[in-house]
């Protein structure tokens, strides 16, 4: 792939001048955010882009440790867990609101009941559904709150009872859904709660400006618990939405973080120092929709899996470093050990389309693959298009429309092959393996499978063992992956993007998350 | 004069009716809503949002509503920006829209009538082609194209200017010319025609016969007459740019309304596509009716029915 | 964006208040003995610029309808090994990301160009002159009442409507054209009814309506030959202005169908790899700059060639 070189005058001009950055203040950290931010209520949004935000103007219970995430002290001081995995006792630190005032398990039972409450319409409300009777409160089955699994047993201590024993639960607990909101500015200022001057925060930054689709300044709080520790004096969000134009912005200076790289300039991005990739907690994969032929013969779905070669297809097509994969949870899961997928063998792909009745591809049917706009499935989708055209003579055309009329097409199953995605929520298997379930809302497939449900439905809530929950997981995902194939995974995703040089603190990790307070600039 | 302005305003409103109409009645045909996300919604979740913008009453019934609502002038929620009303993001996109399309405007009118005076009085003279051909030249680019050209030689090249953003009058440069540049073309191939119509008249040979000096014809005698057409020109030409801000915003990050539009289509921000077309409808209607006064002001000809 | 791009390069023929001359109207034209047409076309083959337009467009449409033959690759056919190559001997304008032969690329993505701009042209065509006859014929009220609506409709974002009609209707060939064609016949329709009212007040229709011929006989018959003229300039005018629309829906994402492309979603993907790979951008832009070129210039010289008192008076 070397030796592609730019011919145009222009281009290289661009990339010899663009490594001086311009000067820019002290401890001022630019980060092109990419989009506008929805909202700023943590009740509210349900973005990546909103995380990077509210992560830093906010702290939950817990918070996460910047270089394996997991928990660590955030408003909560200390915890405890019942035996039975069942019952988390918080204790609240001495921790103050950016108005001064301090906060208290009972901001925290306050904002879990305003998700909760069905009248609000939070759509991260399911992020609470682990207390007990939290989905019940928000499906209006129960009333009185008193019998959801939150209590502030006293200003500093608070009790969340779950569901079923969770393993998560305090990698949860660092989430925006969870943060503790500041009940007396809801009610003086209404939904206006959030702009500068009204919005109180406990986090380690506070919102100083914020000016819709042009930037957004978080700088640091003094009153926060841990202000010691925060170096960064002020905190740029920039949303611009063209990745090719954030992209330049960094080339000039004008930022010292950018999230994204366009696909078309990964070559050259490769070969600057400030270019990073480590692997994302997310899978790229094909939905079959099971319910029509002939996709709902699983000879034929196998043969379409069997018929991608991966390597190429991350290699040459996504060239960021993406991991090619058969399978569906992303390696590096603590203690799950993963199964083995489809892999790319073009002989057990014909024999089984021609045992399916369609030898050579003769007389397999036309079929349709469903993707969104997007510049990286345009090209996937290309590629996959001709290597099923090349080893199993078939045609299969591509259906390119945008993304809501995506979303409802998929959702109403009206499609043959689709292409997806999915980020895990929390680093367990789990996340990745209960959206297959019968008549799971993200299933979309019409697949469904007695025993896979039985396994996801004991690893869930039964089984209290973490090696057996383990291998029940990874007998699931052996039925999902390698004997039903209701998906093909194609590759896991990677973060890829550019960074300063002059960034310290800033470590990589599978949900590319990086808590500022961590962060500092190098002058 | 003030009747007929009056009787125009009056014509605006079944105008905006129709529009509101059709927009809302479009808007709703479109596959897929509002709160289809990536991870569907449990049914429950998605029902109380719904409910909670009247997304569950029949679809008379939320007509009626967003026509009356719209009425006293209120363009509703924004549905993918919860904490904000629309008229409140308009009010914020506005003046940065009107700055941005003023600066392309000013950018075409001055390259543009510089230009086509030019070539008028020279013509077909090697300047003449030259110019008109550098003219249909910028009339044949994409902005999307010019956009990064520009960014690549202005501020990753020459590091003059910022790649985008805004805030300072050095953001601008960029994407005035970017956006001006084609009707810039434009209005030199009018300036041409008009220079060319009004220079062989009778009172412009009386002009030089008298000895007048030739700077003194051009700009006294024959610009007016030249211009015109320029300004007939105006009206559509203002709808365009501000329209066609909807590539420049999305390429300079620029926090106009063309973003608030093409992201409310693409989202499914039912009140958010609805209260920018209004919005852009009313703006155009004024803006024509102001073009329509100030062309009879000029041109005695045309009289005000 | 609508307004902009349909009075681009028509505004001389469009301004609001004026219809342009034409030789039809023009009695001197007719007493040089030859017909108009031939009078038009000998003006047009002294003119240099359209000629060559003429000549570029022809070369263009023949390379686009001949593309299956000439083409040195299938359009579609992706070598993943061979992604973004330079120009070289074996793919002369180079590869794109999947390897596909840009030449290639861009024969075919000529066919899609030219269809909507052609096809868009035509249906602006039929909406403008069926609605600017009616309008014109019909006089009075009606006429008054028509070309109100037609001022109306000058003042909306149309090119929002496009946008929208996308969304609904999904990326479809067919619905490009109409869409794009349903916001172009507005200047068409000013255009002709124009025209209609000023052929209404001569001899000969006057003396076909006194000896029975009816009115939409004659309309079809008489006056719309007659008023052929503007309208030929006009949809070529048109033409460029829809191929330029059709570029900027591609780049909002709304434009053609991947693995179909037009010169514009090759130009938009192209200038997303401007830096890295510029002849993705160079290339494809070139040729839909040229043919735009060459449509102006030929629209322009049909004007000129059509409208000789314009000349006169230069």
């Amino acid at each position: 792939m070397r030796g592609r070189k730019p011919l145009a005058a222009f281009a290289i001009l661009g990339l010899i001048f663009a490594a001086s950055p311009s000067a820019a203040q002290e401890q001022v950290f630019r980060i092109n955010n990419m989009v506008e931010p929805e909202s700023l209520d943590p009740g509210v949004v349900t973005g990546v882009p909103e995380h990077r935000i509210l992560s830093n103007l906010f702290e939950g219970l817990t918070t996460t440790d910047p270089k394996d995430l997991s928990p660590r002290p955030g408003m909560a001081a200390s915890w405890s867990v019942s035996k039975d995995g069942l019952v988390y006792t918080f204790k609240l630190r001495n921790a103050r609101w950016t108005d001064g005032k301090p906060v208290t398990a009972h901001d925290f039972v306050y904002a879990w009941e305003r998700v909760l409450n069905p009248k609000s319409g939070a759509k991260y409300a399911q992020q609470l559904f682990y207390l007990k009777n939290g989905e019940d409160y928000n499906r209006g089955r129960i009333t009185d709150f008193s019998q959801v699994g939150v209590k502030a047993l006293d200003d500093q201590t608070l009790r969340a009872t779950l569901r079923c024993p969770t393993a998560y639960f305090l990698d949860l607990t660092s989430f925006y859904t969870l943060y503790p909101i500041p009940r007396w500015a809801i009610e003086a200022h209404g939904k206006d709660w959030v702009k500068p001057g009204k919005i109180v925060t406990n986090g380690p930054f506070r919102l100083a400006s914020w000016v819709p689709q042009k930037e957004l300044i978080l700088e640091k709080s003094p009153q926060h618990w841990d202000a010691a520790r925060v170096k960064l004096q002020k905190v740029v969000f920039m949303p611009t939405e063209d990745v090719n134009t954030a992209y330049k912005q960094f080339l000039a200076g004008e930022s010292d973080w950018v999230p994204q790289v366009p696909p078309a300039q990964i070559d050259a991005a490769r070969s600057r120092p400030e270019f990073y990739v480590t692997p994302y907690l997310g899978t790229y994969y094909f939905r079959f929709n099971v319910t029509k032929p002939p996709t709902n013969d699983v000879r034929v779905r196998k043969a379409l899996s069997l018929a991608v070669d991966r390597e190429s297809l991350t290699k040459f097509v996504t060239k960021a470093g993406e991991i090619p994969t058969s399978t569906f949870v992303p390696a590096g899961m603590r203690g799950y050990e993963g199964v083995r997928g489809l892999g790319f063998d073009v002989a057990a792909a014909r024999k089984l389309l021609a045992e399916a009745g369609y030898p050579e591809g003769k007389g397999f049917p036309r079929l349709e693959l469903l993707y969104n706009t997007n510049e990286l499935h345009r090209v996937v989708t290309q590629a996959v298009q001709q290597m099923w055209k090349d080893h199993l003579g078939i045609q299969v055309d591509l259906v390119n429309v945008e993304w809501k009329v995506y979303l409802s097409r998929q959702s109403g199953m009206d499609y043959q092959l689709s292409r997806a995605g999915w980020i895990g929520d929390y680093v367990d298997p789990n996340t990745f393996l209960d959206m297959w379930v019968t008549g799971g809302g993200n299933n979309q497939t019409g697949w469904s499978n007695k025993r896979y449900d039985d396994l996801i439905t004991r690893a869930a809530c039964k089984i209290v063992n973490v090696k057996d929950r383990m291998r029940a997981l990874q007998e699931a995902e052996q039925i999902l992956v390698a004997e039903e194939a209701p998906i093909m995974p194609l590759f896991t995703y990677v973060n890829k993007g550019m960074l300063s040089r002059r960034v310290k603190g800033w470590s990589p990790n599978i949900l590319d998350q990086h808590p500022l307070k961590y962060v500092n600039l190098e002058r | 004069m003030l009747g007929y302005i009056l009787r125009r305003l009056a014509g605006f409103l079944p105008v905006l009716f129709v529009i509101v109409s059709l927009s809302f009645f479009m808007m709703r045909l479109a596959p897929g809503g509002p709160f289809d996300q990536e991870r569907a919604l449990p049914e429950q979740v998605r029902a109380n949002i719904e409910a909670r913008y009247h997304l569950d009453e029949p679809l008379w019934r939320q007509y009626l509503r967003y026509l009356g609502e719209v009425a006293q002038g209120d363009l509703g929620p924004s549905f993918r920006y919860p904490d904000r009303s629309v008229n409140e993001l308009l009010g914020l996109g506005f003046p940065v829209s009107l700055t941005l399309g003023l600066c392309a405007l000013t950018v075409a009118l001055a390259l543009g009538g510089t230009a086509g005076i030019l070539a008028g009085l020279r013509r077909n003279s090697v300047l003449d082609y030259l110019t008109m051909s550098v003219a249909l030249g910028g009339v044949s680019v994409p902005n999307f194209v010019l956009g990064p050209i520009l960014m690549l030689v202005f501020a990753l090249g020459l590091h003059w200017l910022p790649v985008a953003g805004w805030g300072t009058w050095r953001h601008l440069i960029l994407p005035s010319v970017t956006l001006g540049t084609f009707y810039a073309a434009y209005v030199a191939r009018l300036t041409r025609a008009g220079m060319l119509e009004v220079i062989g008249q009778d009172f412009i040979r009386t002009a030089r016969a008298k000895g007048l000096r030739e700077a003194t014809v051009v700009l006294r005698h024959a610009l007016p007459g030249a211009i015109l057409p320029v300004i007939t020109y105006l009206g559509p030409a203002s709808a365009a740019i501000l329209t066609g801000s909807v590539v420049v915003e999305t390429i300079f990050s620029i926090p106009g309304i063309g973003r608030y539009f093409v992201g409310g289509a693409l989202n499914r921000d039912y009140t958010m596509v609805l209260g920018t077309v209004v919005f852009f409808s009313v703006l155009l209607l004024f803006f024509n009716l102001i073009v329509d006064i100030l062309y009879a002001y000029l041109d005695p000809r045309v009289q005000v029915r | 964006m609508r307004r902009g791009q349909a009075t681009s390069g028509a505004a001389p023929l469009q301004g609001t208040h004026d219809i342009p001359h034409s030789a039809f109207r023009n009695p001197q034209s007719r007493r040089s003995g030859a017909s108009p047409w031939q009078d038009a076309f000998r003006r047009l083959r002294r003119n240099g610029p359209a000629m060559l337009g003429l000549g570029i467009l022809t070369a263009f449409v023949l390379a686009a309808v001949l593309a299956p033959w000439i083409a040195p690759y299938p359009f579609d056919r992706t070598n993943l090994r061979y992604g973004a190559r330079p120009p070289s001997p074996t793919h002369l304008l180079g590869t794109d990301e999947l390897g596909r032969d840009l030449f290639t690329r861009i024969l075919y993505g000529a066919r899609i160009s030219f269809a909507v701009g052609i096809l868009a042209t035509l249906v602006s065509l039929t909406i403008g002159v069926a609605y600017g006859s009616i309008a014109g014929s019909a006089g009075g009220r009606a006429d008054h009442l028509m070309m109100r609506v037609v001022d109306i409709l000058y003042g909306l974002p149309f090119m929002f409507f496009v946008i929208i009609l996308m969304v609904i209707f999904g990326r479809n060939i067919l619905n490009l054209f109409v869409a794009l064609g349903a916001v172009q016949w507005l200047t068409m329709a000013r255009i002709v009814r124009g025209q209609v009212l000023s052929l209404k007040a001569r001899e000969f229709v006057l003396s076909a309506l006194a000896i029975g011929v009816s009115p939409a006989r004659l309309l079809v018959r008489h006056v719309l030959p007659n008023a052929l003229g503007p309208i030929v300039v006009y949809a070529t005018l048109t033409v460029p202005a829809v191929m330029l629309e059709e570029a900027f829906l591609s780049f909002l994402g709304l434009g053609v169908q991947p693995p179909m492309a037009s010169w514009g979603s090759l130009a938009s993907e192209g200038s997303a790899a401007m830096e890295s790979y510029p002849w993705l951008i160079l290339f494809p832009g070139l040729a839909l700059t040229v043919t735009l070129l060459a449509l102006n210039f030929l629209g322009d010289g049909l004007r000129d060639a059509l409208d000789p008192q314009m000349t006169a008076a230069r």
